[in-house]
């Protein structure tokens, strides 16, 4: 690949990236969330056109139009979430789409010898009549195996293959790549946990900001400079910080685990607490629990053991009113699903929690005039641009859907401000606004859980810093004393 | 060439209301296709049509008889669509309200009318509200699929009272599946001197006020929305969403339930198996052309029923067949989901 370029609307997802893969390598590619990972990947296999560069192999130029032709050019691909019909057996699964010939009819005898023979030859041992519904999540990554290998792919993408695997199955995954590199096959690994790519790659690729920021043999590198090309050493202009001394514990966790909606443990007994004027980062690679231990703490998911303390108070868990009626200001990660009703006016969004109330939902009816108001100020107060107060949510922009949410929840001067990714996806203009709202609230007096895959907000906001690697806390540190290498490798998993 | 839909800035307010008169404008001329192909001659085809439905006192007074069944289904279904509760189970609910209304209307005698008529409404509200929130349970509890379950329980609805007219209810001299008369004090009134226009149409307007009332005024009508636009930002911001939809449920149930409870006891009297010629199903029609807005299905159920009565007269004075009329209720659903489709979304033809 030479010179890929990918844009979306304003942003550049690719920008010349220079991509080489030879026969009987695994190469790592590496990088944070939002890289540019997994837009290049999807450009090798077909699903998106790029805007620049060009694309050989074997030497020749490839153009593809749809996954169909880069599956004809022995490209395979296995995404993350798999593509398989959870009702269909694992042959059936593994014919579809193939059409060897003009035959009509479905050979399923040689089919199945040539899977048998597949699996015999790779050791990927699964019972080709199972339907794959009743599969481990582990079993079927060796079917997605299997159904590249069975259509003769030379190059096999892996998006994040250890991400939806138990610890245990690793090892064994890692034994067929490497068998199938030795045949002389190419994989290409997309990872961002380091200690995998140092176990299985031969070279390393490292994307940042959707450019390279460089190639590296493995056994010439560590995983230190790896954690380094991948975080990068820039330093945003810092915000000012305001020191103040913290108070009281406002929220203890004691001992939470909880399941993700995938079934795997997300967060693993985790103890942390946060003090009045204090913010308190949480840094990591995304998938990491954040998102589980923010839901937990919304009310939105219920924690299989634990408990969470508010104020020296139990918290009822799994009950977002709860929350609500506890004064927690919620900033949820997806403002446009979980946050925001889109289709309800600026008005009634800003009553969302508090409709019942005795000013504005009193003896059962709606107050008008009483939420008008309430709705005025606060579009004042935080300058939020709409067309008024009647205005649908949707005809906002993504900065002022965010103020809408701030207002919100912040304007009952609330004693702990959890907030989830609270800049993603918003221009350089509101990213200020907002951190500026939050240093306020830690001002007030309020104690702040900032969790951010931005780990330049989260070294630039905090206080504390803690980092988070598969639900646990891989490391803790002031936030003054920060630096972005230590903080790179805990979120990769390295412990020094 | 291949056509595509993008989206597209949708019109402003006024077209919740252009929309529909538009739908209805145009089913109007849509319909001349099939009346002309009947053979009918076509302004005599729709001056009948008219006539039959509003050319005399009793015709009008007749289309407002027909439309307060269907303002009742109509408003069921719009109530519960509103908070995405997809009941199609109007059906259902009407027969369940029918039947409790016959039992007590028939075993109740000696029972003044100012009793009886407001147990009927409240037994039959009660009955078709609770048969509503069964399918509402499953979904809340057991995340069955709603439109599957308020559909089939509509066919479980219609046996059970074919096993009670043939059974308990059944007129002890009949020999086809019949109740025996429900007592003078359990009949809606009639208000208008030769006329049936009864109790039961001034009931159904007030129902459209008393929903209107629910949606627009009311903290329950403010959740149910936000249920209804969002159920996972509803349920974060602190709104119990299982009681907000099994509330609609019973609400919507109990207004198809009072549907049931008016088709016995102010036009049959009786109980029999053809109670409601699909009233329910009309009502899903209703509400949607009404724009699940409760004035709007006011005037949908009426114009059904204009188009409902209007066919009979002319079928009588043109041949063609009164079916026509389940022909264009028809077309007005296609069209009004058209209309709704361009509003949000534009066509454009790709040349490649």
């Amino acid at each position: 690949m030479r010179g890929i370029t990918k844009r979306f609307l304003d942003t550049t997802a690719n920008d010349h990236v220079d991509f080489e893969l030879y026969p009987g390598e695994i190469c790592a590619l590496l990088g944070e969330n939002g890289a540019g990972k997994t837009t290049l990947m999807n450009i090798l296999f077909g699903y998106y056109s790029f805007d620049e560069g060009e694309i050989l192999i074997d030497g020749k130029p490839a153009l593809f139009a749809s996954p169909r032709d880069a599956i004809a050019l022995g490209i395979g691909m296995i995404h993350q979430h798999f593509t398989l019909v959870p009702t269909q057996s694992v042959l059936e699964n593994i014919i579809i789409g193939v059409s060897e010939s003009a035959n009509p009819f479905l050979n399923l005898r040689a089919a199945r010898e040539r899977l048998l023979e597949l699996q015999d030859r790779f050791g990927l041992h699964v019972d080709p009549d199972a339907l794959v519904w009743t599969l481990s999540v582990g079993q079927q990554q060796k079917v997605e195996i299997l159904k590249a290998l069975y259509r003769n792919s030379k190059i096999l993408i892996m998006d994040e293959p250890t991400a939806v695997l138990a610890p245990s199955e690793t090892p064994e995954l890692f034994r067929t790549l490497r068998m199938l590199a030795d045949e002389g096959r190419a994989i290409i690994f997309i990872s961002h946990k380091l200690y995998e790519v140092m176990e299985i790659s031969n070279r390393v690729m490292v994307l940042r900001n959707g450019k390279v920021e460089g190639g590296r043999e493995t056994r010439d590198t560590s995983t230190r400079e790896l954690a380094n090309m991948m975080v990068g050493r820039e330093v945003l202009e810092r915000i000012e910080q305001v020191e103040t001394e913290p108070g009281d514990v406002v929220l203890r966790i004691d001992g939470l685990t909880a399941v993700s909606n995938k079934g795997l443990e997300a967060v693993k007994s985790l103890s942390m607490n946060v003090r009045e004027r204090e913010i308190v980062g949480v840094a990591g690679v995304s998938g990491n629990g954040q998102s589980e231990l923010c839901e937990v703490l919304f009310g939105m998911r219920s924690p299989t053991s634990g408990t969470v303390t508010l104020s020296g108070k139990p918290m009822r868990l799994g009950v977002p009113g709860e929350a609500v009626k506890r004064g927690i200001a919620r900033i949820p990660e997806d403002r446009i699903e979980t946050g925001l009703l889109m289709d309800l006016s600026v008005e009634e969004n800003l009553i969302l929690e508090n409709h019942a109330a005795p000013e504005y939902g009193g003896r059962g009816l709606v107050r008008k005039t009483a939420i008008a108001e309430h709705a005025e100020e606060l579009i004042n107060t935080y300058s939020i641009k709409t067309d008024g107060r009647t205005a649908a949510a949707k005809s906002l922009s993504g900065g002022n859907l965010q103020k809408i949410i701030l207002a919100r929840e912040l304007s009952s001067d609330p004693k702990l401000v959890v907030a989830s990714q609270p800049t993603r996806g918003l221009d350089i203009g509101a990213m200020e606004y907002i951190h500026g709202r939050i240093i306020e609230e830690k001002k007030r007096g309020a104690g702040v859980l900032l969790v951010s895959d931005d780990l330049d907000e989260v070294m630039n906001l905090s206080d504390r810093i803690i980092v988070l690697y598969e639900g646990r806390i891989m490391g803790e540190v002031r936030g003054a004393d920060a630096n972005r290498e230590q903080i790179g490798l805990w979120m990769s998993g390295v412990q020094q | 060439m291949r056509i595509q839909l993008t989206k597209r800035q949708p019109l402003p307010t006024w077209s919740r209301i252009a929309i529909p008169v538009g739908a209805i404008v145009t089913t109007l001329i849509l319909a001349a296709i099939p009346i002309l192909a009947a053979g009918g001659n076509l302004w005599k085809s729709y001056y009948a049509l008219f006539y039959g439905a509003l050319g005399t006192r009793f015709n009008i007074l007749e289309t407002f008889v027909k439309s307060s069944p269907l303002m009742f289904t109509g408003l069921a279904v719009a109530f519960a669509f509103r908070a995405k509760f997809w009941n199609i189970g109007a059906e259902g609910q009407l027969l369940a309200g029918a039947i409790v209304a016959t039992w007590i209307g028939v075993y109740a005698v000696g029972v003044p009318s100012i009793i009886l008529l407001p147990t009927i409404m409240i037994g039959g509200f009660l009955a078709g509200g609770s048969w509503a929130v069964v399918p509402a349970l499953l979904k809340t509890r057991l995340k069955v699929d709603d439109v599957v379950s308020t559909l089939l329980l509509n066919f479980v609805m219609a046996h059970i009272m074919g096993a009670l007219l043939f059974g308990p209810l059944q007129k002890p001299d009949a020999s086809w599946p019949i109740s025996e008369q429900i007592v003078e004090a359990a009949r809606y009134p009639i208000l208008l001197a030769k006329s049936r226009f009864h109790l039961g149409i001034p009931l159904a307007f007030l129902a459209v006020l008393v929903v209107w009332f629910i949606n627009t005024k009311t903290v329950f009508g403010f959740r149910a929305k936000a249920v209804g636009v969002n159920i996972k930002a509803a349920h974060f911001g602190g709104i119990n969403t299982t009681s907000v939809i099994i509330k609609t449920a019973l609400i919507s149930g109990g207004l198809a339930g009072l549907a049931g409870v008016g088709e016995v006891a102010a036009i049959q009297y009786h109980l029999l198996s053809d109670i409601s010629p699909g009233y329910g199903y009309t009502g899903i029609v209703i509400a949607m052309l009404g724009n699940l807005h409760p004035v709007g299905v006011m005037f949908s159920a009426i114009f059904f029923s204009i188009i409902n009565v209007g066919s009979q007269t002319m079928s009588r004075m043109t041949g063609v067949p009164s079916y026509i009329s389940g022909v264009m209720e028809g077309m007005a659903l296609i069209v009004m989901l058209v209309f709704l489709l361009m509003n949000e979304y534009k066509i454009r033809v790709v040349r490649k």
